[in-house]
């Protein structure tokens, strides 16, 4: 125990030295404090941040905008919902297009022309169909996370083996009981690392979106206390983005082990 | 009547680019129920495609394939399959692999649990029920494989040069456990080698096929006390080998030669 502790600080020591850098160039003038508050600074915004609003007492329409809490939990929605249809749906598509070649014709090319379109592009297209509220961000965020699990699921399905496949057949496995049963599980390691590059995906294409037109959520927050020039609080809501996904990765990560732990 | 009857088949290989290959050309045999059948044949030669058109695993195209009177359109549960590279599902324990045929065939719980037991003692691989494929060596994996198929309890035991990925000693020790599974719990085996000394121990009779596009060129039947142990120095053993090899031997040189032309 003690070990792995000593292990978690020797291979993250480099983000200590960060932070201290960050702290005394910023103390010493070296950079304007409007540019890079002191990292003390944006702790203590972020902990004014937490306590800011009180929720408990009052209804869901006294939050106030500035609790970080609050729009978070918009941002967690958002992002877990949209990531949530990508895994679904693109996981489905990708091993249906891998093992029906009617399923590969129709939808191949649509992936493939649409892979290299930067998702951000389409911020403005999802505001006009689906307005300015969760709608068009959860969209956005499927649609960028659907191509990284689409194609992770096809190549993942498309190697397995034809043996396993026919092992199944003829111990009594229909088709459709022999995908789910053997096709999957094989697919299922390219899948993981697909949904690991999704996971990724969601956080970018949440933040930019929510800067861009939003009432509420993490790039509302960066976006509005930019504009008012609370940049210790802004950093502060970019530093919490970016452990966010710094522990979803991290978290992630265990459960894939769990989940291929037959590879080790 | 024969249990499986292959009649005037032929097989027609297309690759993904390049001309369609004529794999084999009519086909006909006859398979006795639980006979032991090795099919022998230079590589190349459409053995293990012939296999997998009994097994239902390809569409029958030309000719016709009848398992106890009825058409074969389709793999199913009365022909077990063994691969030459295991094919067990990595993901599933021994135990789990052993199982999956099981839950197919809709058995009661506790009566899967119990032959799959009973399965894997009789493999050697008691007190291996919970590691994963990929923790077992080679020979372990092929026990776990014919585990898992003769646990369902097929009619027929289809098997793709099984013990073709094992060492030498491997093998040696996998075929002679083989045939003692095969003498207690009898069934119609055949058995794909290029192994004249293998299929020679092994079988009731060898069909020797021809260089592509396969045909069977001659059966040869064996009649052996496979229950002597030193059955391999027997002179009636040692005559049949050198038979077949000759056999044999025409047909690669033809193969060696149709490549490099």
């Amino acid at each position: 125990m003690t070990a792995s502790v000593l292990n978690f600080v020797v291979r993250y020591s480099p983000l200590l030295i960060l932070a201290l850098g960050w702290e005394l160039v910023s103390r010493l003038g070296l950079v304007s404090s409007d540019a890079l508050p002191p990292l003390t600074a944006v702790g203590a915004a972020w902990i004014d941040m937490m306590h800011d609003g009180d929720f408990l007492s009052n209804g869901f329409a006294a939050f106030y905008h500035s609790d970080l809490v609050v729009n978070g939990a918009a941002s967690l929605w958002r992002a877990g919902a949209g990531l949530s249809l990508a895994i679904v749906i693109g996981g489905a598509l990708g091993i249906l297009m891998a093992r029906w070649r009617a399923v590969n014709i129709v939808f191949g090319p649509i992936v493939e022309i649409f892979y290299p379109v930067p998702k951000s592009a389409l911020i403005p297209v999802t505001i006009i169909w689906l307005g300015l509220g969760d709608g068009s961000k959860i969209l956005l965020i499927f649609l960028g996370c659907m191509i990284p699990v689409t194609i992770g699921a096809f190549n993942g399905a498309r190697a397995a083996e034809q043996t396993l496949v026919w092992s199944a057949r003829s111990m009594g496995a229909d088709r459709v009981r022999t995908l789910w049963d053997v096709v999957v599980p094989s697919a299922l390691p390219e899948l993981l690392n697909g949904i690991r590059t999704a996971l990724a995906l969601a956080f970018i294409l949440l933040v930019s979106s929510e800067l861009i037109t939003s009432q509420n959520g993490f790039g509302y927050l960066i976006g509005s206390l930019g504009d008012n020039g609370s940049y210790d609080a802004m950093y502060a809501v970019v530093l919490t983005v970016a452990l966010l996904g710094f522990a979803a990765d991290r978290l992630y990560q265990m459960l894939m082990r769990r989940m291929l732990i037959w590879r080790q | 009547m024969a249990q499986i009857v292959v009649d005037g088949v032929r097989h027609l290989y297309r690759p993904p680019r390049g001309k369609p290959v004529l794999a084999l050309e009519d086909v006909t045999l006859e398979v006795r129920e639980r006979e032991f059948l090795a099919l022998l044949g230079p590589s190349g030669c459409g053995k293990s495609t012939l296999l997998y058109l009994i097994g239902g695993f390809l569409p029958v195209e030309g000719g016709s394939i009848a398992v106890d009177g009825k058409p074969v359109t389709a793999p199913g549960p009365d022909r077990g399959i063994v691969f030459q590279h295991f094919a067990l599902f990595p993901w599933k324990t021994v135990r789990g692999n052993v199982l999956y045929g099981l839950e197919r065939q809709g058995l009661p719980s506790a009566e899967r649990q119990r032959r799959a037991q009973q399965f894997i003692d009789l493999v050697g691989l008691t007190g291996f029920e919970d590691s994963f494929p990929s923790h077992l060596s080679g020979g372990m994996k092929q026990r776990a494989a014919i585990a898992r198929t003769l646990a369902f309890d097929p009619k027929i035991l289809l098997m793709d040069e099984p013990f073709g990925a094992l060492d030498a000693q491997t093998r040696h020790l996998m075929q002679s456990e083989l045939l003692g599974i095969w003498q207690r719990t009898p069934k119609t085996v055949i058995f794909v080698t290029h192994d004249v000394q293998e299929a020679v121990y092994l079988a009731d009779r060898v069909a020797v096929m021809s260089a592509r596009p396969g045909r069977i060129k001659t059966i040869v039947d064996i009649r052996l006390d496979k229950a002597d142990p030193n059955v391999f120095k027997a002179k009636a053993f040692v005559e049949k080998v050198d038979e077949i090899w000759g056999l044999v031997k025409e047909e690669a040189i033809k193969a060696q030669g149709a490549r490099a032309s």
